[in-house]
């Protein structure tokens, strides 16, 4: 039985370390790139943010004060129970996140889209967003909780098969290039791809693969991650840097993931995850013990299964 | 510091500046500041210059550097403020308040993130005097809240809330911001921007466009999208 005042203090954790704390990978690619950048204000630039990693930890403050729109991904084993059931954990990540907001302090984004009013403690209607996905022959639950700005950087576009992989390269390369500029997009970032779905699901896979991926990790389709590797490459011979100076440094890395989608379309979303790619994970085990990570583990081969049947008949 | 081994020139201000230190700063130099700044977004301008409030304090005394920020703060319950990070927020958005706000204020360094068009600088900042810096990344929130030493005060926190309020920060080698445009109206942005345009078509060489073009890609709407 997962208690589900653990959920809620292991959620105020994620919250904190999210927000103070950058991922190692997202660090590491960083400081990879200082060495590769040809430009000496985008390179004056991944040294500042260094720096600024290192203030945060010591000092445990926000590395950014734009804290973005804190929201949740919960993967729940299916062995797993919890003592109040889903509304009690709802409850426990609204609650957290005001706590939260008060105590690190987050910057009290959420308002109503209307009428600006606010409770100044990121919880309103529809937020904190929750979305959920589940994992077979396992009893516990994973909480991740991503801190994102959200005013640019990301673009849908409806192309079609006859657009091909060309079509696909020009968007990334629109998006990247429109919101690069002047690095509005917090560049270098971590660049997510959905490709097919429904409209939404396009978007929430490319928002997905932003956030819940690391630096590094390949798409397990061969193909797919040739492609992630080509749009690296791509975003990153558009000379450009970041801040929108003149350099080399957009893409720390791209992620792509794919939803069958209606077979007259190629619906395609751009997302890009800053220079603080704020992101934790608790996982929450039956016997109470609680372990926290940055690498959210969230597409498992379970998320992307392709047959009827789990486990896949074709793949056994 | 943060500058040592980059090559490029470092300044360091105490505030408020005066128009001979502004005059000086060239596009491209890193700057520290210390003394004290104020924060005013749209809200703010909104609040005086379009609702007619008065200013709540004589900013042409006391500060002429408007930061375009919100900081992540927290009431301490001992009547004063805990700040966390700091980060600017995007200063495009502002531009059409520019003109009336730098009159009524004297204000003469502008921080932000991403700068304004460079058709504001020429026309409406450069010949007030004033300067726009930006800051670095973006977000070295945790940098730029060490720079702040003390909340001086703050003013219509209620009313619009901690990230729309105006707050005056003493602030102590706060930084780094980058200069983007100076007294002439040139601007870094626009000039590394031109020289990345100048890449750009080779870039799209060998892709075809796609089947289905989209409304804002043209202004015509008259035109078909296919």
């Amino acid at each position: 039985m997962i208690e589900v005042a653990k959920i809620e203090s292991a959620a105020y954790e994620i919250m904190k370390r999210a927000a103070i704390h950058i991922p190692s990978d997202y660090k590491n690619g960083i400081k990879e790139m200082q060495r590769t950048e040809t430009g000496p204000l985008p390179r004056f630039v991944l040294h500042t943010m260094v720096s600024n990693w290192d203030a945060a930890d010591e000092d445990q403050r926000p590395m950014c004060a734009d804290t973005g729109l804190p929201r949740y991904y919960v993967k729940v084993g299916n062995d797993a129970r919890l003592d109040e059931g889903f509304i009690g954990l709802e409850r426990a990540l609204r609650r957290a996140t005001a706590q939260a907001t008060h105590d690190v302090p987050l910057r009290p984004n959420r308002v109503h889209p209307l009428w600006r009013t606010e409770h100044n403690n990121n919880v309103g209607i529809n937020a904190p967003e929750i979305e959920w996905s589940f994992e077979p022959d396992v009893d516990w639950v994973d909480v991740t909780t991503v801190h994102k700005g959200g005013l640019f950087g990301t673009d849908y576009r409806m192309l079609f098969p006859g657009d091909g992989i060309d079509g696909i390269k020009r968007f990334v390369l629109d998006t990247l290039i429109a919101f690069g500029k002047r690095g509005l997009a917090c560049q270098p970032a971590i660049v997510g791809v959905g490709i097919g779905g429904s409209k939404d699901t396009c978007m929430q896979l490319g928002k997905q693969a932003a956030c819940l991926r690391t630096v590094g990790d390949r798409n397990p389709d061969p193909k797919i991650a040739e492609l992630e590797m080509e749009l690296m490459t791509l975003g990153n011979s558009i000379g450009m840097g970041a801040m929108g100076f003149v350099g080399s440094s957009m893409v720390i890395d791209c992620h792509i993931e794919v939803g069958y989608t209606h077979t007259g379309g190629m619906p395609v979303s751009v997302h890009t995850f800053c220079l603080s790619s704020r992101r934790a994970t608790a996982r929450l085990h039956s016997d109470g013990t609680v372990e926290y990570r940055t690498d959210p583990q969230w597409f498992t081969p379970y998320m992307r299964r392709e047959s009827i049947e789990w486990p896949d008949q074709t793949a056994v | 510091m943060a500058g040592s081994d980059s090559g490029l020139k470092e300044i360091h201000l105490n505030l408020p500046a005066t128009s001979s230190e502004v005059a000086a700063l060239e596009p491209g130099t890193i700057v520290y500041l210390t003394g004290l700044v104020y924060t005013a977004r749209e809200r703010v301008y909104q609040k005086v210059l379009t609702e007619g409030a008065d200013l709540p304090v004589d900013l042409r005394g006391i500060s002429n550097v408007n930061f375009h920020c919100s900081p992540a703060a927290a009431a301490d319950g001992k009547g004063g403020y805990t700040i966390g990070g700091v980060t600017a927020t995007a200063s495009f958005r502002f531009s059409k308040w520019m003109p009336e706000w730098l009159d009524l204020t004297g204000t003469r360094i502008v921080i932000g993130k991403g700068g304004m068009p460079q058709k504001d600088y020429e026309r409406v900042l450069a010949p007030r005097g004033a300067i726009y810096l930006t800051t670095v990344g973006y977000g070295t929130g945790a940098l730029l809240g060490r720079g702040i030493k003390r909340v001086r005060d703050v003013f219509w926190l209620e009313e619009l809330g901690l990230a729309q309020a105006m707050w005056l920060f003493e602030v102590e080698k706060f930084g780094p911001f980058i200069v983007d445009s100076d007294l002439q109206g040139q601007s870094l942005f626009a000039r590394h921007g031109e020289q990345i345009n100048q890449g750009l078509g080779k870039l799209y060489e060998g892709l075809s466009p796609p089947a289905l073009h989209r409304y804002g890609e043209t202004d015509d709407r008259e035109d078909e999208l296919m």
